[in-house]
């Protein structure tokens, strides 16, 4: 009789065939309009910075998990996702070098002091950002012109600064419509916003592909569509209530909903699975509670932009909602069981 | 009111799994022949073993008795063939343990025709003489589970039963058994539904129906009787559906307390072809000596719905249907719970709902597994609640009483479903099955402690 070899396993005998990678990838995919779109606005020197973060991040990465004898973790893409999201919310023009001490910042606080991928409590590209905004506060608000003339042949000297050089303001540079309206009450045409005919960081002027991309990525079910939704919905409510309280001091709510790194930062980096509550209830909180520190520290704090330390914040409370909201266990009766 | 109705007609979360049912479903049951020689376990439910009562050499008749209940949670077992009793030995089981069993060998010219034992009559007896006449026919869940059907109908002393649900959800691919009984056999479960009326004290009984068989439904809707309330509802495609738990709810809308049974919220259920079998064999006091398997997989040559004797070979039906050379993974049951199989030589039991065959190509491939990201898509998935990520977490920290007393670990019924959905690989389910083994071994050490 033929012989046979059988392998066992124990059930389930199929598997959907989802993969962390799979949707890592996709993520990315999503992504890249919006980065082409910054590039086009903002020309070769927002490139650069693309590059440096995305390629840094993921080398500085191999190095760590080479140098601590771990298999190198690179192939799961989603360091390439913190660099690509660190590159995008920082100025056109930044200086290679600050981008690349933001990667590793992100790469090495953010995400490989917590045990890698799954286990940061901060979503990494924000940790970066974070730092680089402590760190070097000029050049990170420092506005390129966006559509300038030029912008596909001439890389601003600023860019190309030499390691531990402040750069030298070069070209023109213009403000973001949420410094404009802070600082000189300038409002900006809402048009203007939603097609990305303005200044600002590489990858959050391009909102129609954001939200596109945010689109596919809901669509895929690879993005927890509440988190996004959550925070609009309490962004509009809380701007709108201002707006309607003292319509001259305080923005409208579309232009609050449309300007800044709004989109970028709700729709990408709250999104952050790891860092995000894990139940459907949980994440609706947590999406109120970014809405909320969006609308306080825009309206109130002495920077312009809050979306990076509103998201930040949550980010640390979001074990904490897991932990205080969770779903009724079938059979039993609602009653909390904190641990 | 109606969209109210179509919403609630089911339970929470779930998943949705290719069916791979249409090769088979559209198959009648065909009778298996006999195996020259067949081998039966003396346990094939859950339970104490049965007694042999049989001695080796002797000639037995087709339905005679071969063992003998030995308690009450326990069933007797009878002749699948008639035959001699060619061994009394340790035979070869599923689990990979050795159990007591008998060989058989088949006459090979016999008419087969079936001894029948003391009749069950529906209209004269009592509620605990139907219980007894399960027993004695050998009675066990023929889903899978295979617990004796007569502890299971049996309503405690103080609780009432008010709904029987008769399970025809078949929620597990590639498993088409139900749907054929309930094509093929509607008058045995109308009466099935009768004794089983009469024994747990139902006033109402509903037969649970997934959408994919409506063909089924509309059947036995045509078919159904005027004297006994029942009623018969088609439920969303759902894993893990066919779950006591879940169907009850998917077809009351009522939960079963956790650690609780059924009868807590006054429901008995039993499986569709269990009830076929209780209508057929009562009347005439027969014993179970086969039953329906749905033999399918991608490297099966014959697959189809068959009608095989308990204790045949798995090797013997094998060969009979045929299987293509690169075989690389048997399992009995569906493949969502089934277990592998490690030895051909094991026979088909009264539990045996399904054989599976995959090939080198169809098995899951062995993917990396990446940490847990925290997507959710096991919370979203499990059917009662819990969280898997969590506890997948607490797994590998051992922390066995944090996963029971704080996370439910206990409610957990091993569906599957988070592994199903995991995108990072993680083995969830199977570090569940480890966790509750130990955290129970864990806490026996412990009681034995304390009592020394």
């Amino acid at each position: 009789m033929r012989k046979i070899t059988l392998h066992i396993a124990t059930s389930p005998h199929v598997v959907k065939g989802a993969s962390t990678e799979t949707i890592m990838k996709n993520v990315i995919y999503a992504l890249l309009p919006a980065a082409a779109f910054g590039v086009y606005a903002f020309g070769i020197s927002a490139l650069l910075v693309l590059l440096t973060t995305t390629i840094s991040a993921v080398a500085i990465e191999h190095f760590l998990c080479k140098i601590s004898k771990k298999e190198s973790t690179v192939s799961d893409y989603s360091a390439a996702i913190t660099g690509l999201l660190l590159g995008m919310c920082l100025p056109p023009d930044f200086p290679l070098w600050m981008a690349f001490m933001g990667s590793a910042i992100s790469i090495g606080l953010g995400k490989f002091i917590f045990g890698g991928l799954g286990y940061n409590v901060f979503n990494p590209a924000l940790v970066g950002r974070a730092f680089l905004q402590a760190t070097f506060p000029v050049p990170i608000t420092t506005w390129y012109q966006a559509f300038g003339p030029d912008r596909f042949y001439h890389i601003s000297s600023s860019v190309l600064a030499l390691p531990f050089m402040q750069p030298a303001v070069d070209g023109v540079s213009g403000a973001t419509p949420l410094s404009a309206f802070k600082f000189d009450h300038v409002d900006t045409q809402t048009y203007d916003l939603a097609m990305g005919f303005i200044n600002g960081s590489i990858g959050e002027t391009g909102t129609v592909f954001l939200i596109l991309g945010g689109i596919y990525l809901a669509w895929r079910k690879m993005l927890n569509w509440r988190i996004p939704v959550s925070i609009f919905i309490t962004v509009f409510v809380f701007s709108g209530a201002a707006y309607l309280i003292n319509n001259t001091a305080y923005p409208s709510p579309v232009f609050t909903l449309f300007s800044g790194g709004l989109m970028l930062g709700a729709i990408y980096m709250a999104t952050d699975m790891v860092a995000s509550p894990i139940t459907s209830m949980g994440v609706w909180v947590y999406g109120a509670i970014i809405g909320i520190l969006v609308v306080m520290i825009r309206l109130w704090g002495g920077l312009p932009e809050g979306v990076m330390y509103a998201i930040l914040l949550a980010n640390a409370i979001s074990p904490h909602i897991d932990n205080l909201i969770r779903p009724r266990v079938y059979g039993t009766t609602n009653k909390l069981k904190l641990s | 009111m109606g969209i109210f109705k179509l919403y609630k007609n089911t339970f929470k979360n779930g998943i949705h799994p290719p069916e791979n049912k249409d090769i088979t479903q559209g198959l009648p049951i065909r009778q298996f022949p006999f195996s020259p020689i067949l081998i039966i376990p003396m346990s094939q439910h859950i339970g104490s073993p049965a007694e042999i009562i049989v001695r080796e050499g002797q000639e037995v008749e087709r339905g005679q008795i071969l063992a003998k209940a030995s308690s009450y949670v326990s069933v007797p077992i009878h002749s699948p063939v008639s035959g001699t009793v060619r061994k009394i030995s340790m035979v070869p089981t599923i689990s990979g343990n050795k159990i007591e069993g008998i060989q058989l060998e088949a006459f090979p010219y016999s008419g087969q025709e079936v001894a029948e034992g003391k009749p069950i009559r529906l209209e004269t007896a009592t509620s605990d003489e139907i219980l007894k006449g399960i027993q004695d026919c050998g009675i066990v869940g023929l889903g899978g589970a295979a617990f004796p059907t007569h502890v299971k109908l049996k309503v405690p002393e103080g609780k009432t039963c008010e709904y029987l649900i008769i399970n025809g959800i078949e929620c597990e691919p590639y498993l088409t058994t139900d749907h054929r009984v309930m094509l093929e056999q509607a008058e045995d479960i109308f009466m099935g539904i009768r004794y089983l009326m009469k024994a747990t004290g139902a006033i109402q009984t509903v037969i649970g129906i997934e959408a994919n068989k409506q063909d089924a439904a509309d059947h036995l809707n045509k078919l159904k009787p005027n004297d006994i309330p029942v009623t018969i509802q088609v439920v969303p495609v759902k894993y893990p559906q066919g779950s006591e738990k879940m169907l009850i709810t998917a077809v009351l809308g009522k939960e079963v307390p956790s650690g609780g049974l059924p009868i807590d919220v006054n429901v008995v259920t039993v499986n569709v072809a269990t009830t076929a079998e209780i209508g057929r064999l009562l009347p005439h006091g027969r014993g179970i000596q086969e039953r329906v398997i749905t033999i399918a997989g991608p490297a099966i040559k014959k697959p189809g719905n068959y009608l095989i004797p308990v204790g045949t070979p798995l090797r013997f039906v094998l060969d009979y249907v045929g299987i293509q050379d690169d075989i690389a993974e048997v399992y009995m049951g569906g493949p969502m719970m089934g277990v592998s199989v490690s030895n051909l030589d094991i026979s088909i039991t009264k539990g045996t709902s399904g054989i599976l065959v995959f090939g080198n190509n169809d098995v899951k491939k062995e993917e990396k597994v990446y940490p847990c990201i925290k997507c959710g898509a096991c919370v979203d998935a499990c059917p009662i609640s819990l969280n898997p990520s969590k506890l997948g977490i607490l797994a590998k920290f051992e922390s066995y009483d944090r996963m029971v007393e704080n996370f439910n670990l206990m409610d957990c019924f091993e569906c599957g479903s988070c592994s199903y959905v995991c995108p990072s690989h993680i083995p969830l389910v199977q570090y569940f099955r480890l966790s509750k083994a130990r955290y129970k071994r864990r806490k026996s050490l412990k009681q034995n402690l304390n009592n020394a």
